[in-house]
């Protein structure tokens, strides 16, 4: 198998893929300060290695049930400067993945529409490729 | 070869800056030799380096230049306006030459040669240009080594990293408990502040640099209008930050041309008014704390309030109502509102584009403020406020809804608890109004802003925004921290209610509070404030004026202040007790005084109180007066009577003295009932039966005074009773002592009017 790597993770029980390039570090973020009235899908802020990062709900991105309150395991990534913390539930592996189109015929719904940018197959469950730059960027332009 | 121009472009700019203030001296002093032989040097290294660069425009301007000066160095020629105003433009004309080679530009050289010809003395066909745009460029300043910003930003930017990073390391090393590496990171720590200081400081330029060009655009803004100005500059030598001295320049700028323009008078105006016709413009720069103040002060005609209501009133006749009604400190800030020129005739240094609202939003925009202070006929003096550094800021650490918070500490004007008896929190119709010290401001909470909560909280922050000032509930302040600003993420931003986000000592983030999204947020307009100012102006008086005073127990107390007349002193030894009350020695002579204790403490010199309810002059001792309070009506019950009710002042429950009480008492006293005592030896009727009679409400008397009536006799023995309510007592015969009868004394006593309270 060759291809691009990609990050490995699950979201709301549904496997994704991220491109390594857009993979800053892979952390468990510490306690999260709450940010009130911002955008629903910001949890709130965390501190990183003396840097704050902007803790994003995937769960409530990507329209999916609410994800667990305690969820820690994030996948750290820079969109215009500010460090985001993306959560997801779990995080598996990192391996080259051959990025294909979304099959056709297939609806994803707009949530999901608007940032997957290909699917891939691996050990025989199919993955979307997602897209953080898409999934961060699109919740202020959503605004 | 390149290096060579670069170094030549970036000497010429800094000592062209550093220069116009010195062609201006030199004009206004030319036998001035040490000036002259400044410009002169300068012409002469320009042409110089002219030479060996192969820049001959520059070369031969200089060269001309320089012929001038060098006759006028060896007195052929006399610096005259035309001569000083010639080698000013070939100056200008230097520069803009630098400038352009610098940007790689062409510049057209079609007026070169009126310039040189205006230099040898010949009248110009087009007259000599005047005002020259001031070149913009960034100019470095004196004996420095040139820097690229960019590097200078990266360092800061480095070290601010560094802080946190410190930060954290502290923080696990508390958490670890591990002594050993406490050392080492102390001196890490030192080092880390000096670096930050070191590295604040190579962002510090000389508010010099800004200064240097005023003379010029003084000199040249004056003699456009025909005016005549002497300016002053103090505290050249203060530094801050270079951003800021390159967001300051703008609106300096403005404010110096407006004064210049507006404010100081043509010179028979001048003379007409009884000032010297030689405007005076003043520019000063301090430094208070970690703010930056400059003031920009002239002794023009000031601001004609009235005539900018009228021209505002006039392009909006909607608001004329409004803006008659606003008060001379809100007329002053109609100067900042967009599109307004006070000037009603165009003049050369008008439509110049930005008004004083973009200047004040320039300001505003670095966290700066300008405040105006105007006597009409007298002048104006602007006072701009600005941070020193934008990158580190002073904020104080607040708490709501179990999460911290910051609050810029330039816009906290003062924090006081929300159950201080100085602050009076109201609901007014869907919204909260707080009164502290008679000023009401709109109450925002802070937890209902931020959606954790509908408290008010246990502290209030009086906020002064740009346009007006609310008053914040939290639940704690904790504590003030200088702290490095990043900004947030834009999905954060998005809330509307953060300006940015720091990190503490403590490694969990705080987000600073945009003060202005908050207000925002809560609906807190302030056009609506504006409106209701001349209500606010004169608050109806709240609660009732009060004495506060020490009273003869150490005690602090509080009596109405209607009920005091006057407060005279009592010195030591002046109070005499007199038939069974106290009296005072005064200037008025002797006046009965009550006193709490029923004994005057002596030794030391008291003050009393003269009451106004009584019918004849009474003095109330106390030990001193202290202040004078407003209490409110709503005073916590007493069980004592002559306890109007508690009132809590600063904290600290004080009784209200009720003054009815007090000076019914004393009107009782003077009309005390006499009991009068006959035919009984002094000891026995002293011992046994004056404090039983006294109880009774009665004053013992032995004799009557002429007039003095007897409501009881007490009679022994044969003597003739000499009136009233007569009771008899008999002698036992064995030790001829009186018998009482204590049944019939009673009964006695009782009867008589006032007796028995």
């Amino acid at each position: 198998m060759s291809g691009a790597l990609h990050l490995l993770a699950h979201v709301g029980g549904r496997a994704i893929a991220v491109s390594a390039e857009a993979v800053d570090s892979v952390v468990d973020i510490p306690a999260i300060v709450p940010a009130p009235r911002s955008h629903p899908a910001v949890r709130g802020l965390a501190a990183l290695r003396s840097r704050v990062v902007t803790v994003i709900d995937t769960w409530q991105v990507l329209d999916l049930p609410r994800g667990d309150d305690d969820a820690r395991r994030a996948i750290i990534t820079v969109i215009d400067g500010h460090h985001h913390a993306v959560l997801v539930d779990t995080l598996e592996d990192v391996a080259p993945l051959e990025v294909e189109p979304v099959p056709a015929g297939l609806t994803l719904g707009p949530r999901w529409a608007s940032v997957v940018t290909g699917s891939a197959e691996r050990d025989g469950e199919p993955l979307l490729v997602v897209d953080l730059a898409r999934l961060v960027g699109g919740i202020v332009a959503a605004n | 070869m390149d290096d060579l121009l670069q170094e030549f472009i970036a000497e010429t700019r800094e000592t062209l800056g550093a220069l116009s203030g010195e062609i201006v001296a030199w004009e206004a002093d030319p036998a001035d030799r040490a000036r002259l032989d400044a410009i002169f040097r300068f012409v002469h290294t320009v042409k110089g380096s002219c030479g060996f660069l192969d820049l001959p425009r520059l070369a031969r301007l200089s060269h001309a230049a320089e012929d001038v000066l060098q006759s006028v160095r060896s007195g052929e020629r006399v610096p005259d306006p035309a001569l000083v105003n010639a080698v000013l433009a070939i100056i200008d004309r230097i520069g803009e030459i630098v400038e352009a080679i610098d940007a790689g530009n062409a510049l057209d050289d079609s007026t070169e040669d009126q310039l040189l010809a205006a230099l040898q003395g010949k009248p110009a066909e087009a007259p000599p240009q005047l005002v020259t745009p001031v070149s913009n460029a960034p100019r470095a300043p004196a004996r420095s080594i040139r820097l690229s910003v960019d590097l200078l930003d990266r360092m800061m930017n480095g070290v601010s990293e560094m802080v946190l990073a410190r930060n954290e390391l502290a923080r696990r090393l508390r958490d670890s408990g591990d002594a050993t590496l406490e050392t080492a990171i102390d001196r890490l720590s030192l080092t880390v502040a000096e670096l930050r200081d070191t590295v604040t400081r190579t962002r510090m330029q000389a508010i010099e640099s800004l200064f240097s060009a005023l003379p010029r655009l003084v000199r040249d803004t004056a003699g456009t209008l025909g005016k005549r100005v002497s300016l002053a500059i103090d505290g050249a030598e203060v530094e801050l930050d270079r951003e800021m001295i390159e967001l300051l320049r703008d609106p300096l700028v403005h404010i110096v041309r407006n004064a210049i323009d507006h404010g100081i008078e043509a010179p028979e105006e001048r003379r007409r008014a009884g000032k010297p016709e030689v405007g005076r413009l003043s520019i000063v720069a301090r430094q208070s704390g970690n703010r930056i103040i400059v003031e920009i002060a002239d002794d023009g005609r000031g601001i004609d309030t009235a005539r900018l209501v009228g021209k505002l009133a006039r392009q909006e006749p909607d608001r004329a109502a409004e803006l008659n009604a606003l008060s001379e400190r809100r007329r002053l800030d109609l100067v900042f509102e967009p599109g307004l020129s006070t000037r009603d005739e165009v003049t050369a240094m008008s439509g110049r584009g930005v008004g004083m609202d973009v200047v004040r939003t320039n300001v505003e925009q670095i966290g700066g403020s300008i405040r105006l202070d105007n006597v009409p006929g007298r002048g104006l003096t602007t006072t701009i406020e600005v941070p020193l550094t934008l990158a580190i800021l002073s904020a104080v650490v607040i708490e709501t809804g179990r999460a911290r918070y910051a609050v810029p500490r330039q816009s906290v004007e003062e924090i006081v608890a929300a159950g201080s008896s100085a602050v009076r929190i109201d609901a007014v119709g869907d919204a909260l109004l707080a009164t502290v010290r008679g000023r009401r401001l709109p109450l925002v909470r802070l937890g209902d802003v931020l959606g954790v909560g509908d408290a008010i909280g246990t502290m209030l922050m009086i906020v002064n925004l740009p346009g007006g000032t609310f008053a914040l509930g939290v639940d704690h302040v904790d504590d003030t921290q200088e702290l490095v600003v990043k900004p947030v993420a834009p999905a954060v931003m998005a809330a509307g209610l953060y300006a940015g986000q720091m990190l503490p000592d403590t490694g969990v983030p705080l987000l600073l509070l945009d003060c202005a999204g908050v207000a925002a947020a809560a609906g807190v307009s302030f056009e609506r404030v504006v409106e209701a100012e001349p209500e606010i102006e004169e608050p109806a008086p709240e609660g009732t004026s009060a004495l506060l005073f020490e009273a003869l127990d150490g005690q602090r107390r509080v009596i109405p202040l209607a009920a005091v007349e006057r407060i005279e002193p009592v010195p030591a030894g002046s109070t005499r007790a007199a038939g069974g009350r106290w009296w005072v020695s005064a200037r008025d002579g002797v006046l009965p005084l009550i006193i709490d204790a029923g004994k005057a403490p002596g030794g030391s010199d008291l003050a009393m109180l003269m009451l106004a309810s009584t019918e004849a002059a009474t003095g109330y001792l106390v030990r001193r007066a202290l202040d004078i309070v407003t209490i409110h009506d709503d005073l916590l019950p007493s069980s004592n009577p002559a306890i109007a009710g508690i009132v809590v002042i600063e904290g600290e429950p004080l009784e209200v003295i009720d003054p009815v009480r007090l000076a019914g008492g004393a009107a009782r006293a003077v009309k005390r009932p006499i009991c009068l005592v006959q035919g009984l030896d002094g000891g026995w009727a002293d011992s046994m039966l004056r404090p039983m009679i006294e109880a009774a409400g009665y004053r013992v008397a032995q004799a009557l005074a002429p007039g003095e009536v007897a409501a009881v006799t007490l009679a022994a023995g044969d003597e003739r009773a000499t009136g009233g309510n007569v009771v008899w007592l008999s002698r036992d015969t064995a030790t001829g002592r009186p018998q009482i009868d204590p049944q019939a004394l009673a009964q006695a006593l009782a009867l008589a009017p006032g007796a028995g309270r």
